[in-house]
């Protein structure tokens, strides 16, 4: 969708947030999805109009804001959301990319799709059920993810006389429960997608509440930029050499830093090999510059002319993660053929792909009734679980929750090339704090 | 009230990329994954403002050395001469090599039937899932962006066509982080959309920032154009004007360029990048409802050509 705005002039200066929703099936995630598009202006008169025409064939009176996100036939046939649908929005202060993911219960990989690149997730219940089982799924999601700000909407505050004590009730719930899962940034919202309160409008209903609307939230919401303390790493995407009269020596190692930053001068190790060089310039996409940092895409030259190729890890000397060919994760599987006990896997991890074995499936969490099964020999499409791997050759992986860039991986199926799996390396949920998320859901087997 | 976190604002940091930025450094990095891990790739370059802007990125990812894919035009035989002006003295300028698959041929060589309603622009897929064929592209740039479209909102950035180029939404594989799986068998190609992120008007201001030079249809002139269906055609060979359809001079500019039959101009003033952006910000219309005839055809326009192989 075209964005619009009303202030356009310095809009090039302005931020990116990227978000994700998530909710059940009536928590009314569309509406609001719906709401928040029109309220701030996102949606075109040609696209109501093909809304407004699209319902009225099919004898609704008022027009279907979820018309404007079920995107495909087979979506509008059966009136749900089955895949992700990214959307684009505008304020004078932010530019908006939204993945709106399906709520249904088969639908997990999806989330965990739109939660992979979110900043912030967006998490739907109804106030008169309350935080459900669904809700606990998508919070559980999200800290997996590592997504770092966490939105409770309690919807449909309209149907429950707006009254605070039922919104504080929820809010309080869901923030044990989340935080208890190491979620780091909570906020609750009240509102009412169907009659607009609070979504981009401060409601008049709600007196009681003096924290901001949805959008206010999305608009000035911190997103990190705070380098310090990150492990500085560079995959290598490709190699520019070329060796034309003008450039005959030129030897740039191209990418996008994933994590930290590189500057002029400083001593870098290049991994697996282990071999140590200086960086002797940065190219920001043809100006020179003297630091880069995440995510920008460079070029980057060093002083020494040693064998480096795609698939390599450039970082500072003093920081270089190790590397091993043992790798522990937990995965989300997204595919329609299982993972198995044994099965021989490509896995690819920043620009580079490796063969690996499934050594061990220690454990499965089925997000369904939050049961843990120990060994259970295989994973199922939107199964979560840990696995043990065993890859061809070293390599130099961080634990997701230092870096969801370099933590991160893919299990591709050697045969036909399907995405097997998403991987996060090392520990999951923060602290891997199992028993204050078993105290808090008087649930089994965080054991994660 | 219950908020837990303490707002406060976000481009504090000297760390923060503007949103431009962070699209450019998102494109490059899926020009360098292409570059990295195919054998044959070839970006789709009409000399429209979304190619344009894909060539400029391309030729920023790899500088100094020269962009290392080939572009294609699948041309129907109806486009503006300003834009092939621009297409060809662009590929010259920087030395790059251009496939033409031309619909014109295919028609009259019988392989293609000229639609009763002169559009073109449906006729495109067959000149190009053979042209991918022919020269066994493995994967293939497009300007597409899910702005556009509803169904384009669902599109992957690489996205896995069959060898039949089909598109098969209900199967596309989930796509994570900035991990792209780029795995074909033999016959298979990827179609790879780097300005996926990219609204019409992020294009625009990108267009700005980096001085980039387009088709001068772009900007506000005084063109012949006759009224069809609510939209301002150009008159020419394809089949414009009809009996009753009445030709005048209007000052006007386009939005997108493709198949002259439908393919309509809008009303405009805005000669400098300045007004245009100014008139896009403003506008209440999206670029494809204001322009084209082809997606208004049914709901699922764009999905069912998209399926048949079509962008």
């Amino acid at each position: 969708m075209t964005s619009t705005t009303e202030q356009f002039a310095d809009l090039s200066a302005t931020t990116l947030l990227r978000f994700a929703t998530a909710g059940s099936v009536d928590d009314g995630k569309s509406t609001l999805v719906g709401r928040l598009l029109h309220d701030s202006k996102s949606v075109l008169t040609d696209q109501l109009e093909a809304v407004e025409h699209a319902s009225r064939s099919r004898g609704q009176e008022t027009p279907d804001l979820a018309l404007l996100t079920d995107g495909l036939r087979a979506e509008r046939e059966q009136g749900i959301t089955i895949d992700v649908a990214y959307r684009y929005f505008a304020t004078s202060r932010r530019r908006f990319i939204l993945a709106d993911t399906p709520g249904h219960v088969q639908y997990t990989r999806n989330m965990v799709t739109g939660a992979s690149t979110a900043d912030l997730a967006l998490v739907l219940v109804d106030a008169r059920n309350g935080v459900v089982e669904q809700t606990r799924r998508h919070a559980a999601v999200a800290a997996l993810l590592r997504v770092p700000h966490v939105v409770l909407a309690v919807n449909k505050m309209d149907l429950v006389d707006y009254a605070e004590p039922v919104f504080a009730a929820i809010a309080e719930e869901f923030t044990r429960y989340a935080t208890a899962l190491g979620v780091p940034e909570i906020t609750a919202i009240p509102l009412s997608a169907l009659a607009g309160d609070n979504v981009v409008e401060p409601s008049a209903h709600m007196d009681w509440y003096g924290g901001p609307t949805v959008l206010e939230h999305l608009e000035t919401v911190p997103v990190s930029h705070d380098l310090t303390g990150c492990h500085a790493r560079f995959p290598v995407q490709y190699v520019i050499r070329p060796r034309t009269a003008e450039h005959p020596d030129y030897r740039g190692y191209a990418g996008q830093i994933a994590a930290g930053a590189f500057r002029v001068g400083e001593r870098i190790t290049v991994l697996p090999s282990g071999r140590t060089s200086t960086i002797e310039a940065i190219d920001a996409l043809g100006d020179p510059v003297d630091i880069a940092w995440a995510p920008q895409s460079v070029t980057i030259r060093l002083a020494d002319d040693i064998d480096i190729s795609r698939g390599d890890l450039i970082a500072p000397a003093d920081d270089a993660p190790p590397t091993s060919q043992d790798v522990e994760a937990t995965v989300c599987h997204v595919a329609d053929t299982p993972l198995t006990l044994g099965q021989r896997v490509l896995l690819k991890h920043t620009t580079r792909t490796v063969k690996a074995l499934v050594k061990e499936i220690p454990s499965r969490l089925t997000l369904d009734d939050l049961s843990q099964h120990p060994q259970p020999g295989r994973l199922v499409a939107n199964d979560i679980g840990r696995v043990r791997l065993r890859t061809a050759e070293p390599l130099a992986l961080d634990a997701y929750a230092d870096s969801r860039r370099t933590g991160s991986f893919l299990l591709i199926d050697p045969a036909d090339g399907t995405t097997l799996a998403a991987g996060m390396a090392g520990e999951s949920f923060a602290g891997s704090d199992a028993s204050a998320a078993e105290k808090a859901t008087e649930e089994e087997g965080w054991d994660f | 009230m219950t908020t837990l976190v303490n707002v406060h604002e976000a481009t504090d940091s000297p760390f923060a990329l503007s949103h431009l930025d962070s699209l450019e450094s998102e494109a490059v990095h899926i020009f360098r994954e292409v570059a990295g891990e195919f054998e044959r790739p070839v970006i789709l370059f009409s000399g429209g403002k979304d190619s344009i802007v894909m060539l400029h990125l391309a030729l920023k990812a790899f500088a100094p050395a020269p962009v290392p894919f080939t572009l294609l035009h699948v041309d129907t035989g109806h486009n503006f001469p300003e834009v092939l002006e621009y297409r060809d003295r662009t590929v010259a300028a920087h030395g790059l090599r251009l496939h033409v698959a031309s619909v014109q041929d295919y028609i009259d060589d019988g392989r293609l039937r000229e639609r009763p309603d002169g559009t073109r622009n449906p006729l495109q897929t067959v000149p190009l899932t053979e042209a991918i064929r022919q020269h066994r592209f493995d994967a293939v740039f497009g300007g597409g962006r899910r702005d556009e479209e509803k169904a384009r909102a669902k599109e992957r950035v690489f996205s896995l066509r069959d060898e039949f180029s089909q598109w098969d939404p209900r199967r596309q594989r989930p796509e994570l982080w900035q991990l792209y799986n780029g795995r074909h068998a033999p016959g298979e190609h990827v179609r790879v959309f780097p300005l996926s992120n990219w609204t019409e008007l992020d294009v625009w201001q990108y267009i700005q920032r980096e001085d980039i030079a387009l088709p001068r249809i772009y900007f506000a002139h005084e063109r012949e154009v006759f009224a069809r269906d609510g939209m301002w055609l150009a008159p020419g060979a394809w089949g414009g004007p009809r009996d009753g359809e009445r030709v005048e001079k209007r000052l006007v500019r386009y939005r997108t360029v493709g198949d002259m039959s439908c393919t309509g101009a809008v009303d405009s003033d805005a000669t400098t990048l300045d007004a245009v952006i100014a008139e896009i910000a403003a506008s209440r219309l999206t670029e494809r409802g204001a322009t084209r005839a082809d997606d208004k055809m049914s709901e699922a326009a764009m999905e069912d050509r998209k399926r048949e192989g079509y962008f």
